[in-house]
């Protein structure tokens, strides 16, 4: 890595000013969202704007557009890390029900051949 | 790569392991993020556990957040992006060797709106949540008007006090790694070639205000605000 690369990229105060600016408007459109019915699409629209929220901060705050190779990859393996979490959880509980509870023996004898 | 006429001249903070400061700085970079990888999972947990428990009780979740005071909820998120303003705004005048009061100036605005969020929280919600009854463990008074969902209502209020109060710890530990900051910039420590603590503090700040971008819409906002939350 040639010393050019490694140079820290100073980010300029317009960048930074219009990030929060674009942050500040996507709050408030956020909140506004969440007054207007939009059924299971409420949901949806309120994680999106916050995850294009965290990718502005990621980015231009923390500088992570301008940082080395090896950083994002740890900050990639963090995240997919998260979601192997989130995905087994869920994959639990949100699938509980798709199998019957469990019952007595007798319940098979309808089914059972006659010389049970 | 260095040779022993550079090493003998090395600036202030270089450390000798390191053949130059921007290697220096990636490193300490990269150790950061390592750290806010674990606060990622730490938090995650949370996060999860919130989602089950949402599905399980969707009702009472929606009964809860409608509970909540949207507008100081959106009012601490601006008071965090200000804040995360400043905090980069603070690193960008040591990158580009501003004077010491510019650095402090911007630093002790950093802690001023960190301080503002948790007085807005301590203050208008937490106090008023205390004072409405919707304290677990403390006071909470089911209402008869929340039906049979109403039995509920008190998990989401745990998940609230717990995930918000965690973050909170976390802006009072930031603003405690602030007013170091602010003592070593006086001291004259930082230049623009060495402001590594400023340039790592960041970004837990920047971190702690992410967390909060996503509680803010699930505690506050996910089921909507229209209606009145019982059904």
């Amino acid at each position: 890595m040639s010393s050019q690369e490694q140079h820290e990229h100073v980010v300029p105060v317009g960048t930074y000013v219009g990030i929060f600016l674009a942050l500040i408007a996507l709050t408030g459109i956020t909140t506004g969202v969440a007054y207007i019915d939009l059924g299971a699409a409420n949901t949806v629209v309120a994680l999106a704007i916050a995850v294009v929220k965290m990718l502005l901060v990621v980015l231009f705050f923390m500088h992570v557009k301008y940082s080395a190779g090896l950083t994002r990859l740890v900050i990639v393996a963090g995240f997919f890390w998260l979601a192997i979490m989130v995905a087994m959880t869920l994959s639990d509980e949100l699938t509980r029900h798709w199998t019957p509870e469990s019952g007595p023996w007798s319940v098979l004898l309808p089914i059972l051949p006659k010389t049970f | 790569m260095a040779d022993m006429a550079a090493h003998s001249a090395h600036p202030p903070g270089f450390a000798h392991q390191f053949e130059e400061m921007a290697q220096q700085r990636a490193a300490g970079n990269l150790g950061m993020w390592v750290f806010l990888v674990t606060e990622i999972m730490f938090f995650g947990g949370l996060f999860a556990t919130y989602t089950v428990y949402r599905s399980l009780h969707p009702q009472a979740f929606e009964i809860g957040s409608h509970l909540l005071e949207v507008q100081f909820g959106a009012t601490n998120t601006a008071v965090l992006i200000c804040s995360s303003l400043t905090m980069a705004l603070a690193i960008h005048s040591a990158q580009t060797g501003k004077s010491k009061s510019t650095i402090i100036g911007y630093l002790i605005a950093t802690m001023i709106l960190g301080a503002a969020f948790i007085g807005i929280k301590l203050y208008f919600e937490w106090y008023h949540d205390y004072v409405e009854h919707l304290v677990p463990g403390i006071n909470f008074a089911i209402r008869p008007e929340w039906g049979h969902a109403g039995s509920q209502v008190p998990m989401f209020f745990c998940f609230y006090f717990f995930m918000t109060a965690l973050h909170a710890l976390h802006m009072v530990i930031g603003i405690g790694i602030l007013t170091v900051l602010t003592i070593m910039t006086a001291r004259g420590r930082f230049s623009s070639e060495y402001y590594a603590p400023l340039e790592v503090s960041g970004l837990y700040w920047h971190f702690v205000d992410i967390v909060w971008i996503f509680l803010f819409p699930l505690l506050y906002l996910i089921g909507g605000r229209y209606g009145t939350g019982v059904h």
